[in-house]
């Protein structure tokens, strides 16, 4: 088949620090040129620099649906920036052989002063349809959207829900060869998640070529049926999208179970605390991928305080196969609830009970935040996995039953059961007898 | 959809991939332009030199988005004011009555025979749309930081939409000079013909400076605070309150490489009747689309960076 997209080792240069501080003041470079007025005269001067990307190639079919995973910072929202021409390549080739339409956010460019009928030109145009081509989809975008009643309300009146459906129906009228998708699914209630990816399956059934970037590995084996899966900025593996989520989820340590930063610039976090190691463990300490439905399992999160004075919460997500979050928890242990952290090293760890949760693979996203004021220090996606094995030898909530059994959890309740015998004169058949 | 979620995962998916192979293998069996035209890419994506040319065929392609950020801008500019687009004619009306009371009452700057009010008029129009659309095409790209990370089209259409949006300014303010005129009793001259130049060397002067501060801005903040201060001492370096034959023989040819010389003074010229001097509006055009040449190559060169350091 004709490829569509040809990218042919991409690699993407960013000055390090350039997310933070991203903007220079007149001041500094002047006293930056004063300071070394022979700098810009100094040939290759080893610039402090980060490769976002390196050496990334591959081709994609006209009418394939390609999924892109990868940790945060692997390079992902950096691939599409390039490939959406909104950020340049620092080498490499790419040739597109059709119109391309990129969605990295949904609702670009409305502006709250305007109606939605206002905003659906606007935002149509920028995302680049013609205005004979909004005129043409404007009833079944307003249909698509659900918000007949409110079109001519400036959508600073609308509620997010409204918004974000307004948007979406923007969105999914685009009608480009090659269309890039990134995450706009992670957004709005499940109800309106179910509708984008519904529509997402429909686009990639009319033939259109999509490049589809998430978090939701269900979502991207249901719909992308090769994954490119990105690791630190090169492509770590190209083909079948459950084979690329199994490496995702088993990439580092070889083990899903463990993963540790040796080098703590690298760690997630910022200059106020960062992630040493996540570790998924059973009662013994042993580091355990997959555990009895019947026994506690431990997470240890071991984090470095660099900076004094905050109050830190450590607290996980945890997510079953079919991306559902099954619960969040944060820690409370009275010590340091409410308490600011001093400066070094804390192994935090929680616990969830035995008999407590379903059998299958959980996925763990861990987070610590500080509440008074919302700090989010950092928010590390599928960082860890674990199984949970129910075995049939009938001592956990299923019993004897060896079927599949639904649900997120599987506690083993307290069950009471009362007895009255039937033909409740009892003495007398006794008697007879 | 919903009737093939319900079967197993794999089966929709190759469902999905089959419809998807079909369609293909249709485009395929028509020997349809799509397939020619797409033997050559449609877009290459490369890294691309110092200096690039100004891709005039893509900006015009871009035109309808250019009408739309325009027209945006002119929808959201005065909603929830009270006195609404009547604030495109109170700034040179008020601007035009202390600059009356200050400069012909109090200094007596003579006004070449034009009854004063008018001449500050005429003159203020042509600066304070410069003026306001350098401002707002100035910070227009920073203030567009969502759009610039996360959608592509030509960069520069967002500074050439904060100048298009000030037109409507411009011709709204324009029309409060048709009872001024009446109420001085100037008359038109032939030389009224004459008027499209002087506004469209305007419109091109302040597209040359809004597109080069613009992209400085991007890099340099300190861009924000530094406009109203060259605004108020170029303003004073223009004939806008006082002629230019206020100035002595000996400071006129370095005066008129001011750009904004040769426009204001054919602007008033050819709206009031008096004559035009063709060699200021010759430095004036020059200098202008010399500007305008070198803002936008610049603006193209520092392009590529924007959405890595807004």
């Amino acid at each position: 088949m004709k490829a569509i997209i040809r990218a042919t080792s991409i690699a993407k240069e960013y000055p390090l620090g350039a997310s933070q501080n991203s903007y220079v003041t007149l001041r500094e470079s002047l006293s930056a040129a004063v300071r070394s007025p022979l700098k810009r005269f100094k040939a290759n001067q080893p610039a402090e620099t980060i490769m976002a990307l390196r050496d990334v190639s591959f081709e994609v079919s006209s009418g394939e649906v390609v999924g892109i995973i990868g940790r945060n910072g692997a390079g992902k929202s950096t691939l599409l920036k390039v490939l959406s021409r909104i950020t340049e390549p620092s080498s490499g080739r790419i040739e597109l052989y059709g119109r391309i339409a990129s969605l990295l956010e949904v609702g670009t460019g409305f502006h709250p002063e305007l109606s939605g009928r206002e905003n659906i030109y606007l935002n149509g145009a920028i995302l680049g349809m013609t205005r004979a081509e909004i005129r043409q989809k404007f009833e079944e975008i307003i249909a698509f959207s659900e918000i007949e009643k409110f079109i001519d309300t400036p959508v600073k009146r609308y509620s997010s829900g409204m918004y974000l459906r307004l948007a979406f129906a923007v969105a999914a009228h685009l009608d480009p060869e090659i269309l890039l998708v990134d995450e706009v699914l992670a957004v709005g209630d499940a109800s309106f998640q179910r509708k984008c990816l519904d529509k997402m399956e429909d686009v990639t059934q009319a033939g259109r070529t999509v490049i589809f970037v998430s978090h939701n590995m269900p979502a991207i084996t249901r719909i992308c049926p090769r994954t490119i899966l990105l690791e630190a900025g090169t492509v770590a593996f190209d083909g079948s999208s459950p084979e690329a989520v199994r490496r995702y989820l088993g990439s580092g340590m070889g083990t899903n179970a463990f993963r540790e930063w040796k080098n703590i610039d690298d760690a997630p976090g910022n200059e106020i605390v960062r992630l040493c190691s996540i570790r998924v463990r059973t009662e013994d300490g042993q580091v355990c991928e997959s555990i009895d439905i019947r026994s506690p399992v431990g997470l240890d999160m071991e984090f470095e305080v660099l900076e004094a004075g905050r109050v830190l919460v450590p607290n996980y997500y945890f997510i079953n196969q079919e991306g559902v979050c099954a619960f969040g928890a944060s820690e409370h242990d009275p010590e340091w609830r409410r308490r600011p952290r001093p400066t070094g090293r804390y192994l935090s760890t929680a616990w969830i009970p035995g008999n407590f949760l379903s059998e299958g693979t959980l996925i763990v996203s861990a987070a610590i935040s500080t509440m008074d004021p919302v700090i989010i220090h950092f928010f590390e996606r599928d960082i860890v996995a674990f199984q949970i094995i129910d075995s049939l030898d009938g001592n956990s909530a299923r019993g004897d039953y060896a079927g599949p059994m639904p649900g997120i959890v599987r506690p083993m309740l307290t069950w009471t059961s009362q007895f009255t015998p039937s033909n409740s004169s009892p003495k007398l058949g006794g008697s007879t007898i | 959809m919903r009737t093939i979620k319900s079967k197993g995962q794999g089966q929709a998916l190759s469902e999905a991939t089959n419809s998807a192979n079909a369609l293909n293998d249709q485009t395929h069996r028509l020997p349809s332009l799509v397939l020619q035209a797409s033997d050559e890419p449609l877009t290459v994506i490369e890294p691309s030199g110092t200096w690039n040319a100004i891709n005039l065929r893509e900006l015009w392609t871009y035109r309808e988005l250019l009408y739309f950020l325009i027209w945006r801008d002119v929808k959201i500019r005065y909603k929830q004011t009270v006195l609404g687009a009547a604030w495109a004619i109170i700034q040179p009306l008020f601007t035009m009555l202390v600059f009356t009371l200050i400069f012909s009452r109090v200094a007596g700057i003579s006004s070449e025979g034009i009854p004063y009010p008018l001449f500050a008029y005429a003159g203020l129009l042509p600066w304070i749309f410069f003026a306001n659309a350098v401002t707002t095409s100035g910070n227009s790209l920073v203030v567009s930081a969502n759009l610039i990370t996360k959608v592509y089209f030509p960069r520069l259409l967002i500074p050439a939409a904060a100048v298009g949006a000030g037109v409507v300014d411009f011709a709204v303010a324009f029309v409060m000079l048709i009872p001024l005129m009446i109420y001085y009793h100037a008359t038109l001259t032939l030389s009224v013909f004459l008027l499209p130049i002087p506004i469209v060397l305007t419109v091109l002067l302040t597209l040359a400076v809004g597109i080069w501060l613009s992209a400085l801005n991007v890099k340099y903040r300190d861009v924000r605070f530094a406009v109203p201060f060259m605004m108020q001492f170029w303003m004073f370096l223009s004939p806008v309150a006082y002629p230019s034959s206020a100035l002595p023989q000996r400071w006129q040819l370095l005066y008129s490489l001011n750009p904004a010389v040769g426009i204001i003074e054919g602007f008033r010229a050819s709206l009031l009747g008096q004559p035009l001097k063709w060699t200021n509006m010759g430095i004036s055009t020059f200098v202008t689309l010399g500007l305008l040449l070198y803002a936008s190559l610049l603006f193209r060169k520092m392009e590529k960076k924007f959405a890595d350091i807004i």
